[in-house]
Order: C-alpha cells, then structure tokens, then sequence
C-alpha cells in the first residue's frame, strides 16, 4: 500500500520535509506526493533521488502534480 | 521548451544563473550603481520607499528599476512556461511582520544576502560577519521547520489577485517615467530624488530594467533563492541552491578584478560599517525572518511575479519596514548603527521566535 503525502498549498522546504519523513518513516516501499506548483515538484523529485528512491510516475491534473516514487 | 525547463532545473542551470548575476551585478555598478551595490533587494526597495515619500532620508530616494524588472522578468518567465499560479491565504499578515523585520535587519547590516555577497566579491569584511549572521539566521529558522513549523496552506484565487503587485511595479515604473529625474531638483511632480549618497548613483533606466528583467526571468526559472542556499545545505546537505549562491561570489569577484572594483580591507567599504556584532546580528535576524517565510528577498519578488499573494505580503512588509527603519533612525549608515537600531533587532529576533514557536500547527 503506498503512502500518500498531500503537500498541495504548501511551498518548499514543506513538501520536501513531509516526503523526506515518509522515507524515513519506511513504512511503504512506495510513496505518492501530492503537490500544486511546479518548483515543489523538482524538489521533490530532487529529494527522492538524493535518497536513493526512483521517481516511477508523475502525472499532472489540473495544476497539480502527483509524484509517485519508489524505493530503488 | 520542456528541454529548457530541465536545463535550468539541473545543476549547470542554477550556477548559470549565478554566474550571470555575477557579471551583471559589478557591472551594474560600473555603469553607475553603488559601491557593492550591483543588485541589492533590500536597499532597492529601502531606495523605492523613498521614492514614494515613506521615509524622508535625502540620500536614498529612487525608483529602482531593477525591482521593476525582477517581477516583470518572472511574470514574463511564468507565462512563457505555464506556471503563472495565483495564489494566496498563507498567513499573509505574519509574512507582513516578516517583511518588515527581515527589512530592519537588512539595514541594520546595509544589504541583503544579495549585497552581503556583492560586498564580499568585492572585498568588504565586513560582509564576513553579515554572511555569517545570514547562516546563523537560516539555522535557526531550519530548527523550527524541523519542529514543525510552517504558515499553512495557500488557495487558489483569481488572476487579478495575482497581478496586484506586478500592477504596483507597473505604477511605479509609470511614475519613474512620467517624474524623471531632473538634475539639481529634489523632487519632481510625487517622485523624491536624491542629490547625494547612494540615491544619486543609479545606472541609466534602460540598462537596469533591461538587466532586471534578465535576472528575473532566469531566476523564476532556476528558482534562484540565497536563504534557500543555505537551507538547504543545512536541512538536507543539499548543494544545490548553493552552487548558484557560491557561483554567484565567484564571479562576481573575478568581474570585480577584471574592471578595478576589488578593494579589500574593512574600514572605508562602501555603504557599510564596522560595528562587527550588529552587521552579525541584523543579517541573523534577516536570515530567520527570510527563512520562516520561505525566501531570500530577491526569491520574494520572483515569486510574487508568479502570481504569489503572500509572497507580494512579504515584499509589501519590507518596503513599508523600510519607512520605519528610516523613520525611527534603525536603519545603519557608515557611522554606524541608528540610535534605536539594538533595541529593534532585539524586539525582531523575539518577535521571529514567536512567531517560529507558536506557528506550528500540524498541517491538516
């Protein structure tokens, strides 16, 4: 079951703390973020990797955009 | 254009964008700005305030351009690539409050974290303690950020809201060019202007809107953010913003050697003072105010040319900040600090740690 962070509204550091917090909750092998603007996005991703997880899918709905990543 | 996104996300695109910052802010100064003063967001807005009359200190008074063409360049910028986002409700009055002390602190040190790097490209000490004020700042705010702390969600709202501060620069920009500068006069129709001091020193209109204009656009697209540097090497050992921040000193010192402008020492330095502790002390009480709301004045303004609502709050707190820095004699000059520049760092710095220990409402 992947965990979802729902980081929409919320500017950088915030989507990235929430995400890097799920990592380190590892509770799930895959994660979804939800965020609204497109910087968030590039942090998130950014973080991801950094940690060794591998971005699996970003689709975009409306301005929103949900990062699903997955521990590599 | 999705190729063009990609370059100014990766790791060549922000040290490009600090590179070109770099040439262009000395030579701003060779084409007439002030000393280390290439491109200094606080002291530009502080410039503005006196422009419009907030504040009444004669020798700094003028409508920068650059500003202008900071939020016009990533208004461009946001069009251009689809992320013109309107938005706002995040706790828009605290993001005042932080304007507004992030502003004193900044003239207390006589720059923002922009400046403090000019200062250092070009040679000023003194800039030693207000960078090292700035991590001291940012290091503090990333305690409560890892406590929890945040502003809260912000909404989606109409375009109109979004333009409000673009339509401010715009006014300002309608006014610089209806009330020009006329040589000799202290004011021309509403517009104050400075004979002396560094309100005098201005390149010409063209030349800093059009670099304005470059530095705005490329930095909304590299998301280009001093604080955000130092943040992020702290909270995530992440080098990324950081290697534009750093790129920027460096090439800003190299310019600096190339055209004459490099001239190291700590007495004497341009627009600054020696008062070690409180160049320290206002860049920290800066740094934490940029911090808690979440960018570097120049990120601010890039922001707010996104449609950003709150961050327009910020960038409305400094300029008002300004007026009160002048007005209550905060605000520092060569001589040193204002006469009641300790007590309003001190009331900053509590009135940031308030706001840092009491905002940290799990988000919902």
């Amino acid at each position: 079951m992947a965990k979802r962070v729902d980081a929409r509204g919320l500017s950088c550091p915030q989507p990235v703390l929430m995400t890097l917090n799920e990592i380190k909750a590892a509770q799930a092998d895959e994660i979804v973020v939800m965020v609204d603007n497109e910087a968030s996005r590039e942090n998130v991703c950014r973080a991801a990797n950094s940690k060794g997880w591998s971005i699996v899918d970003i689709s975009t709905k409306d301005d929103e955009y949900i990062i699903t990543i997955r521990e590599s | 254009m999705k190729g063009l996104k990609n370059i100014f996300a990766g790791p060549w695109g922000i040290i490009g964008v600090g590179m070109a910052i770099g040439v262009f802010a000395p030579l701003l100064q060779k084409w007439g700005n002030p000393g280390n003063m290439g491109v200094c967001v606080a002291c530009f807005e502080r410039d503005i305030a006196g422009a419009i009359g907030l504040h009444r200190a004669e020798v700094v008074q003028y409508i920068r351009p650059e500003i202008i063409g900071f939020v016009f360049g990533s208004l461009a910028s946001a069009y251009l690539f689809r992320e013109f986002r309107p938005r706002l409700g995040s706790a828009p009055i605290v993001r005042f409050a932080l304007g507004v002390f992030a502003m004193i602190g900044a003239l207390v040190f006589l720059g923002c974290p922009w400046r403090a790097a000019l200062r250092l490209a070009g040679g000023d000490g003194n800039a030693i303690l207000g960078l090292a004020g700035l991590v001291a700042g940012v290091w503090i705010g990333t305690l409560f950020l890892r406590g929890g702390y945040n502003l809260g969600r912000s909404q989606p709202t109409h375009h109109t809201a979004g333009w409000m501060l673009p339509l401010f620069m715009a006014g300002l920009l309608a006014l610089l060019l209806a009330f020009p500068a006329i040589p000799g006069e202290a004011k021309n129709g509403v517009l104050f202007y400075s004979l002396k001091g560094p309100g005098a020193m201005y390149a010409p209109l063209p030349v800093s809107l059009a670099v304005g204009l470059l530095i705005g656009f490329l930095a909304q697209r590299s998301r280009f953010c001093t604080m955000g540097a130092i943040r992020d090497f702290v909270l995530f050992r992440q080098m990324h913003l950081m290697s534009g921040f750093l790129a920027l000193i460096a090439t800003a010192f190299l310019v600096n050697m190339a055209v004459g402008q490099f001239h190291p020492g700590f007495s004497g330095q341009p627009v600054a003072h020696t008062q070690h502790l409180w160049n320290f002390a206002g860049m920290m009480l800066s740094g934490l105010a940029f911090c808690l709301a979440g960018g570097c004045p120049g990120r601010q303004l890039f922001l707010a040319g996104e449609g950003d609502g709150d961050a327009a709050i910020f960038v409305m707190g400094m300029i008002v900040g300004a007026g009160i820095s002048h007005n209550f004699g905060l605000a520092s000059s060569p001589a040193g600090v204002g006469p009641y520049g300790i007590q309003a760092v001190v009331t900053g710095l509590l009135v940031c740690l308030f706001i840092g220990f009491t905002m940290r409402k799990r988000i919902g």
